[in-house]
């Protein structure tokens, strides 16, 4: 009944508004992805990042201008999206105001013809199963206008399930609600997906959003896919320092920096051995959490404050090699002996937190094992 | 809110308007109520103020009017016309202005066209279908046919006498309900065409997900989204239905029907007109409560109905 999701060179060209500039607009750019079978993938990426419009490709609502799209061994270029068997999660949800939930979540069954018709006692187990699996079932002879976003998020939700659909699509699915509510809804899609084993892909801007629930993440800058992974593998091994930055809340530091004789400066303090790395200006990019409170540490910043976050604490600080104005590194509470009158807190640093970019191209410089 | 103290600038600046509606709107419908319960009211006698002025309240006003010869006429066109062509030209309009949100190409020059009716005169568009439906000449006489007798006649029928001396009352009113409902098109088209474009087309995205048929996405989203629109063209349809006269006028001149049957045509707003010139102000005034009584149920039941269909 599922089925993997095949994108081959896929690609989107919007033409330009005013004709005689007649500069394009390249959506997406050569997109080649194969969705794995019954798994949950995130698009992610800024917004203008082609995410929305590879999902709308996928959904048949927009035609790519190059490039296949395969559902299993069906090429579904060129169907219509009314026989795509899809169902589209809209980000405002797109919910008819003027029906009741039930008859919301009945209507898609309503229109299947021919030998997929079913009775209408069919239908109705059919919608309350849906209406069950994301625990509305309670609301059923409500409009839409009388449910809470999270309710009618999952109204949609119904509504895009009931059908059982090849493919589920979600664009932007939790923008819409608050923070609290985002977090239980994730899970929520998180869970019915697990118990559907439908395809998902979703888009989204929100990286937290993406890693905490997907199987695989795909990170899109300017319509160029960035990179492709597990999340942690991502947020672990970032391809560039688009991804690199793109990934983690606080977001990576990020410095300038030079490698000479296999060691890594930053500003006048050699920070770390980079075995394998040849002579060069870098960008070094540091994860809050991989600054270690050391007072004999070979970096040293300018903290300014400390902001207590219960568990942990974050020190901001500043450094003038720092490409960001504020450096923030993220410590247990425990450890917190930082003085800031003092002008000056000193780190060591944890190597894998550790990742040099190529000044130029701002791609990834692996580090060599030592051997 | 206005500052009590500057509330007087507030009034000065309304106080044109304000003077204007007195004078001109609620002054007259007041004295309208007034005429029509008035027995035996003599404009002559009022001005002249001979004697004391000794006309007595009651409804004898009222019993002319539904005794008045020719008042069942009125009612019943003015009835028909209006139960006739409001519906129909709401479904054209309706049906056009979907037609027109869906093309691309054209879509303003389209428009266009079917606005006009709405910016030309209507006696002179009356004159043109007096003309398209005209028939000079009787029996074996007949010397020239309008266009719409010449069409029927190419496709083989009889050309009919439809708005001419000796016509019937039924080809008559066939004439009269085309009319109506073309010159009704234009402003229906309006307002449901900009109801249509205000329409999230995401809907339109999620029924297309869902693979809705045409016909159901039309009945089951279209139609009930456009409900407070198709309400108001309803009710100002009806509203205007029965105050139907010139119409008539357009292709019958006032004599309100063809040829040698006077009046056949009438509506409730021409027996009003009727009555004017003959001095009877109290049974005009009476006529216009009448029609405003049967207006006003009229619009009251239209709003029940679409308090319970019309969504949102």
């Amino acid at each position: 009944m599922h089925m993997k999701i095949v994108l081959e060179n896929l690609t989107k060209i919007f033409p330009s508004r005013n004709k005689k500039s007649g500069e394009e607009v390249v959506a997406v750019n050569n997109f080649n992805f194969t969705i794995p079978d019954g798994k949950l993938i995130g698009l992610l990426g800024p917004s203008g990042c082609g995410k929305s419009t590879t999902l709308y490709m996928i959904s048949g609502l927009q035609k790519p201008s190059s490039g296949k799209i395969f559902f299993g061994e069906d090429d579904v270029t060129e169907l219509s999206t009314e026989n795509r068997g899809i169902g589209l999660v809209f980000q405002n949800y797109a919910l008819y105001p003027h029906m009741t939930v039930k008859q919301n979540i009945l209507f898609p069954l309503q229109n299947l013809r021919g030998k997929d018709k079913m009775t209408k006692e069919a239908m109705l187990a059919r919608a309350y199963e849906a209406a069950r699996l994301v625990q509305i079932d309670e609301l059923m002879d409500r409009k839409p206008s009388e449910l809470s976003g999270g309710q009618q998020q999952r109204v949609a939700i119904a509504r895009a399930l009931v059908k059982m659909p090849r493919v589920l699509l979600l664009d932007e699915p939790l923008s819409n609600l608050d923070a609290r509510l985002r977090l239980q809804t994730r899970e929520e899609i998180r869970r019915i997906q697990k118990e559907t084993g439908i395809t998902t892909v979703f888009v989204t801007h929100d990286q937290e959003e993406a890693m905490s629930i997907s199987d695989m993440i795909v990170v899109m800058k300017l319509g160029v896919v960035q990179q492709i992974g597990e999340p942690q593998k991502v947020y672990d091994d970032p391809a560039n320092l688009f991804v690199a930055k793109f990934l983690g809340t606080p977001p990576i530091n990020v410095f300038s920096g030079k490698v000479k004789d296999g060691k890594l400066f930053i500003g006048e303090d050699c920070v770390l051995d980079v075995p394998g790395v040849e002579d060069q200006e870098v960008i070094v990019g540091i994860r809050p959490e991989g600054f270690i409170l050391d007072e004999n540490g070979p970096m040293h910043c300018k903290p300014t404050n400390v902001e207590v976050m219960g568990r942990d604490v974050s020190i901001v600080s500043t450094s003038d090699a720092s490409l960001n104005p504020l450096v923030r590194s993220i410590i247990n509470a425990d450890n917190n002996n930082v003085n800031i009158a003092s002008g000056v807190v000193r780190y060591a640093l944890k190597p894998h937190k550790v990742f040099l970019f190529n000044k130029e191209t701002e791609e990834r410089i692996v580090i060599g094992e030592v051997k | 809110m206005v500052d009590s103290k500057h509330q007087w600038k507030a009034w000065l600046y309304l106080a044109p308007a304000i003077v204007l509606l007195l004078v001109f709107t609620v002054w007259p419908i007041l004295n309208t109520v007034r005429l029509a319960f008035l027995n035996n009211y003599n404009s002559l006698a009022a001005v002249n103020q001979e004697e004391v002025v000794t006309f007595t309240f009651g409804i004898e006003n009222f019993r002319k009017v539904f005794n008045y010869d020719g008042f069942i006429i009125a009612l019943r066109n003015t009835a028909v016309l209006t139960i006739v062509t409001v519906p129909v030209s709401t479904l054209l309009a309706l049906l056009i202005a979907v037609a027109l949100n869906s093309i691309k190409p054209l879509q303003k020059f389209f428009q266009t066209i079917f606005f006009l009716p709405y910016v030309t005169n209507s006696i002179a568009i009356g004159m043109v279908f007096a003309a398209m439906f005209n028939r000079v000449g009787v029996g074996k006489l007949i010397t020239s046919h309008g266009i719409v007798n010449n069409i029927i006649m190419f496709f083989g029928g009889e050309s009919i006498n439809w708005i001419n001396a000796g016509s019937d009352l039924v080809p008559n009113m066939i004439v009269l309900i085309i009319y109506i409902i073309w010159n009704a098109l234009p402003f229906k088209i309006l307002v449901l065409l900009g109801g249509l474009q205000s329409v999230n087309k995401q809907y339109y995205e999620a029924a297309k997900v869902d693979s809705t048929p045409r016909w159901r996405v039309f009945t089951k989203i279209t139609v009930p989204l456009l409900s407070p629109m198709i309400a108001y063209v309803v009710i100002t349809g009806f509203i205007g239905g029965f105050k139907e006269y010139s119409s008539i006028v357009g292709i019958f001149g006032d004599q309100m029907g063809p040829p040698g049957a006077k009046g056949s045509l009438n509506t409730i707003v021409g027996m009003i007109y009727d009555v004017l010139p003959k001095q009877d102000y109290g049974l005009a005034s009476a006529a216009a409560l009448v029609l405003f009584a049967i207006i006003f149920v009229v619009t009251m039941i239209n709003m029940q109905v679409s308090k319970k269909r019309v969504h949102y």
